[in-house]
């Protein structure tokens, strides 16, 4: 109704500017040579790159990438699809005590992952061993663990979605004689891809952002992710800033990719779809 | 709807998932709790030790501080941010805002940057020397500003570090909020003269309870959490300033591998959760016949 006024314009502009000023200054000395890293100047003066040279050139890092982007792709990929099943299920299908399993979904979702370290840990290590394979420090045992967090989110995103198309479509294609595989696969899907993208994308997201269960689960490079670098960067050497900020950025680097696209969609998937963003 | 169990098998697969990695390792801790198992010790088998555990934890000083510190820290970050994200909203509700898909898109920003990235980024503000923070705390205050010596300075950094994580997120779903609330109400309460106090404890706060409750919600159970970003900042440091919940089950679970103990706390932590969540619950929907 109103019109924005200037006190508001000024507080718009103040405030973008708090947001983005912390990413800012990590690119800043990313971009800094050692020398230079003590000026206090908010300008890039020149184009470093040897920060960001040194941290791909590192085969132990390349190798940290490999792996989060084999552990975010394959937990994404996995947690759409048994989260699109669940969603159609949720959606079209009364099921007995469906309430009580969405609530329960809910409680994987917030529970404090530091709780479940320990008996995840022991499990990983002394029950889930199957010969001479133990889900400990493989990527496998990442992807089936992050979707503890990315499972209930992808089912609650796209339950919402199918929600959203008129269920008089599935009818009139039942008595049309289709089966519910070609309802789900031939119907629903094409209308649901937009929302599994978005699904896809903010799951993949998350995997790739998770630190705690990767330093706790993995100990080696055949499985550690690339938040694990960053963190032992710091402990190893604790002084390079600049190429500590590079790796940072460059961990980073996904979420801008991205964030043009899932922000319409961020508030409702983490509210729990109580709220349309 | 089709009447069916059809729809069960459309839910085994992800249900059979959340078991195991969900549901399973909370049964496990449940079991170990009751031991004594430390494969470091003389006997590293699972000795029964009853009520044992939880008897020390509830007298176990480091345990009982990092609890209370981390109540504090969740108190303060949801208090602050609910505010600030409130009276933000409303400054930038107007419908003409100039720019609001990139307002939204800068906003995002925090909320998707992973948590280890956000606490390396808080760390390259603080480093004395290089640090922005200290510098202009100098310049401007006069104040030696060093978190990896002084409690305070360390403590409410992390809380800033939250505050900047998490009020967008706020901010952003108070304004969706805000955006769906009916406009009659508040017309209804202007001609009425109800006072801008008034109309925002009877009408507004009414109405936007849900959401409030909520966003509310979702950031008590992640400031409760926190772990990855703190790390990354202080490492729980200076000595045990900002040693939170989940950061102290964690570095001290693993180095000692004293199983019995730490299943037991973790298992009074996810406790603790879970009636904190349950009294805001109670809270937030109890008090909604007084204000109706």
């Amino acid at each position: 109704m109103r019109r924005l006024g200037l006190g508001s314009t000024l507080l718009w502009i103040g405030l973008s500017i708090l947001t983005l000023l912390p990413v800012w200054w990590m690119l800043v000395v990313s971009m800094r040579p050692r020398v230079k890293l003590y000026s206090k100047s908010f300008v890039i003066d020149d184009f470093y790159w040897d920060n960001f040279r040194a941290v791909l050139g590192n085969s132990t890092f390349l190798h940290y990438l490999w792996n989060s982007m084999i552990v975010a792709t394959s937990n994404a990929a996995l947690v759409c699809t048994l989260g699109l099943l669940a969603a159609f299920g949720l959606s079209r299908y009364k099921i007995a005590g469906g309430d009580n399993v969405f609530f329960w979904l809910i409680t994987n979702r917030m529970a404090p992952p530091a709780v479940f370290l320990l008996p995840l840990f022991l499990l990983f290590t002394k029950w889930f061993v199957f010969g001479d394979f133990m889900l400990f420090d493989t990527k496998i045992g990442l992807i089936l663990l992050y979707c503890v967090f990315n499972l209930p989110f992808a089912i609650w995103l796209l339950k919402g979605m199918l929600d959203g198309i008129p269920p008089e479509l599935d009818e009139a294609a039942r008595v049309d004689g289709a089966t519910t595989s070609q309802i789900l696969f031939q119907l629903i899907l094409p209308l649901a891809r937009p929302g599994l993208a978005v699904t896809f994308i903010l799951t993949w997201i998350f995997a790739w952002n998770e630190y705690l269960f990767a330093a706790t689960l993995t100990s080696s490079s055949s499985a550690r992710t690339v938040t694990t670098a960053l963190a032992e960067y710091v402990s190893v050497t604790g002084t390079n800033w600049g190429e500590m900020a590079a790796m940072a950025f460059l961990t980073t680097l996904p979420a801008l990719i991205v964030l043009g696209f899932v922000q319409k969609h961020i508030v409702t998937g983490l509210t729990f779809g109580a709220l349309k963003g | 709807m089709r009447q069916s169990n059809v729809g069960w098998l459309f839910l085994a697969p992800a249900s059979l998932i959340l078991f195991v990695v969900g549901f399973v390792p909370f049964l496990y801790i449940l079991y170990v709790g009751f031991f004594d198992w430390n494969t470091n010790a003389v006997d590293p088998g699972l000795r029964w030790a009853g009520l044992q555990n939880y008897r020390s934890l509830v007298f176990d000083p480091t345990f009982l501080n990092s609890l209370t510190r981390t109540l504090v820290f969740a108190f303060i970050v949801v208090v602050s941010e609910l505010l600030l994200g409130y009276v933000l909203a409303r400054a930038l509700m107007a419908d003409r805002l100039p720019g609001r898909q990139f307002f939204r898109t800068i906003h995002t920003l925090p909320i998707v940057v992973a948590p280890i990235a956000v606490g390396a980024t808080w760390r390259l503000l603080c480093v004395p020397g290089l640090g922005i923070l200290p510098h202009y705390m100098k310049l401007w205050f006069g104040i030696d500003y060093n978190i990896s010596t002084n409690a305070y300075h360390a403590f409410g950094t992390a809380i800033l570090m939250d505050i900047w994580h998490w009020t967008p997120f706020v901010t952003l779903s108070l304004m969706a909020g805000l955006t769906a609330l009916p406009k009659e109400p508040l017309e209804q309460a202007q001609i009425d003269g109800g006072n801008k106090l008034q109309i925002f404890w009877y009408v507004i706060v009414p109405m936007l309870k849900p959401v409030l409750l909520t966003t509310v919600f979702i950031r008590l159970m992640d400031a409760l959490r926190s772990v990855d970003e703190i790390w990354m900042l202080t490492k729980g440091g200076p000595a045990e300033a900002t040693r939170f919940i989940g950061l102290h089950i964690w570095i001290n679970v693993f180095p000692k591998t004293d199983y019995g103990y730490g299943a037991a706390m973790s298992l009074l932590t996810l406790y603790v959760t879970i009636v904190l969540s349950w009294l805001l619950f109670v809270a937030m929907t109890g008090r909604k016949g007084g204000a109706q």
